[in-house]
């Protein structure tokens, strides 16, 4: 498999604070990767670095090319980053936030893709009109995720999406995730905090420590692994 | 009756002239969290552009109307290219001093280029009347009503159901989200820029037939725009044009029947109501109210 996303040394800082000391990670076209680590590792930051909302250094290669300028230029690079916090636009319905996520596309399919956007989340068509703003929390998050597919991206980086929501809406998050990159091949960045899902629908993942990257290997080597079990998983 | 129904309505004339310019006032405040102070100096300069046409290169009234509006959109992104995008990430009092800046240059610049001299300008719209159960109505009145209306139903299509429009919306209530889907947060308020530009100078070419065509003739229906856009809420489109109509039909009404106000106390319950609405519901009536975390 050949990596859609390289990072290579890759730093990134908040004024004096530096968020990332060197970041080195792959994203194999077609997978599903997952970011661990405590709060303040440095997980959104890389996220961030990756779609240019932070002055970052190092090589950050996507397709092949390197991938510079702000989140415009990811966007249209096909990059769809949904950030933490329910990326929706309150005040925008529903329609208008998938409509928006279809922005940089083309062509006049964007009425169709709404509709098959139906198929993930049934509860779209009936509520299309409802403000954004006045959805539950689980639902903001399915927006941010159906907006995100609108724009067709080649990768879908997704920042803690479980973060305040019920364990049954977390879990048909993330077998959505997974259904659409078996289905679809879709390639999927991930950040959560919650490691026990991130491992069951990730191949690989990374453990941040302090904005490096203390650990990296396949999910199972993760879970068998007595330091990610005793720091993350608590057994 | 009938003075009263012809009072609401020449009311509800310039009223619509307040709801335009203060909806331009809106969509800046909306996109970028300022007041453009130069917003009527901006439509004096576009009415004068309109009137230049039509005396000096044999226009009639109605394409000239439409290269003013065209020449005023562009100026409008010009400006914000120029002026206001190198200040744009500092803090906003910049902005806000900018656009004071803005008001003295332009003023200056049309003194400079057409004279201080006050000038006639002839309406596009018949100086007849039309009986409407007994009350007699202006042309003049109906063709401004008619005209900021179809201005403001316009601009409310293109925000709702184009592509741009949407993408204008999302700059301006969540920047940082439009960026990652996408959307050049600049160009967009370089086109609300444009946009609001382009308003403000159909306030102004329906302004000027009836107080007459000088540098200073929006100075004062800018100050209604600004109670207006208060009135009915700084961020609320519907508000400003609401706003703009009831102070409007509001100020004719106490010029009429309140004999101590007349026509001179005018901008004073202006100020008054941007100072009661202020205190009383700063929101305005449409305004929804800002929840501020701390």
């Amino acid at each position: 498999m050949t990596a859609l996303l390289e990072l290579h040394a890759v730093e990134a800082r908040y004024g004096p604070l530096q968020a990332l000391r060197g970041i080195t990670l792959e994203v194999p076209e077609g997978s599903i990767v997952a970011v661990l680590g405590a709060n303040g590792a440095g997980k959104t930051t890389t996220l961030r670095a990756v779609s240019g909302m932070v002055k970052r250094d190092g090589e950050i290669t996507f397709a092949g090319k390197p991938l510079r300028g702000g989140p415009e230029a990811a966007a249209r690079a096909g990059i769809a980053h949904v950030p933490e916090g329910r990326g929706t636009l309150t005040e925008l319905s529903v329609i208008e936030n998938l409509r928006l996520g279809a922005y940089t596309r083309r062509g006049r399919s964007v009425r169709a893709d709404i509709e098959r956007m139906a198929d993930y989340f049934p509860w779209i068509p009936e509520r299309g009109d409802q403000t954004a703003g006045t959805l539950s929390g689980g639902e903001q998050q399915m927006l941010a995720l159906a907006r995100a597919l609108m724009s067709r991206p080649r990768l879908l980086m997704l920042d803690e999406p479980s973060v305040g929501l019920a364990p049954l809406i977390v879990r048909e998050i993330f077998s959505i995730i997974s259904t659409l990159n078996e289905q679809e091949g879709l390639t999927v960045l991930v950040v959560e905090q919650d490691v026990r899902i991130a491992l069951e629908v990730a191949a690989t993942a990374y453990v941040l420590e302090v904005g490096t990257v203390a650990l990296s290997g396949t999910s199972a080597e993760l879970r068998g692994d007595e330091a990610v079990r005793r720091s993350y998983l608590g057994y | 009756m009938a003075a009263f129904f012809q009072q609401v309505v020449s009311g509800l004339a310039s009223g619509s002239i307040y709801g335009a310019l203060a909806l331009s006032i809106v969509l800046i405040h909306r996109a970028t969290g300022v007041i453009n102070f130069a917003q009527g100096e901006m439509a004096t300069f576009s009415t004068y552009i309109a009137w230049t046409l039509v005396t000096h290169h044999g226009f009639s009234y109605w394409p000239a109307f439409v290269v003013a509006l065209v020449v005023s959109f562009l100026g409008g992104v010009g400006i914000h290219e120029a002026v206001i995008r190198p200040v744009e990430r500092g803090p906003r009092i910049r902005v806000v001093i900018v656009t004071i800046g803005l008001l003295l240059v332009l003023n200056g610049l049309v003194t400079w280029i057409w004279s201080g001299e006050v000038r006639a300008v002839q309406s596009p719209f018949p100086a007849r009347t039309i009986d409407v159960g007994g009350v007699a109505i202006s042309w003049q009145d109906i063709g401004t009503i008619a005209v900021c209306l179809l201005s403001v139903l316009v601009l409310g299509a293109f925000f709702r159901c184009t592509k741009t429009g949407l993408a204008m919306r999302a700059a301006a209530t969540n920047p940082a989200e439009a960026r990652l889907v996408g959307v050049r947060v600049s160009r967009m308020l370089a086109v609300g820029w444009g946009l609001a530009a382009a308003l403000g100078a159909v306030a102004g070419m329906l302004t000027a037939p009836s107080v007459f065509l000088s540098p200073n003739m929006m100075l004062t229906v800018l100050i209604y725009a600004f109670a207006a856009a208060v009135l009915g809420g700084i961020d609320s489109p519907v508000g400003a044009v609401v706003g703009g109509l009831l102070l409007g039909v509001g100020l004719n009404l106490l010029g009429t029947y309140v004999d101590f106000v007349g026509s001179d106390l005018g901008l004073p319950a202006a100020l008054l109501v941007i100072l009661v609405v202020l205190l009383v519901r700063p929101a305005g009536l449409f305004g929804k109210p800002r929840v501020r975390k701390v």
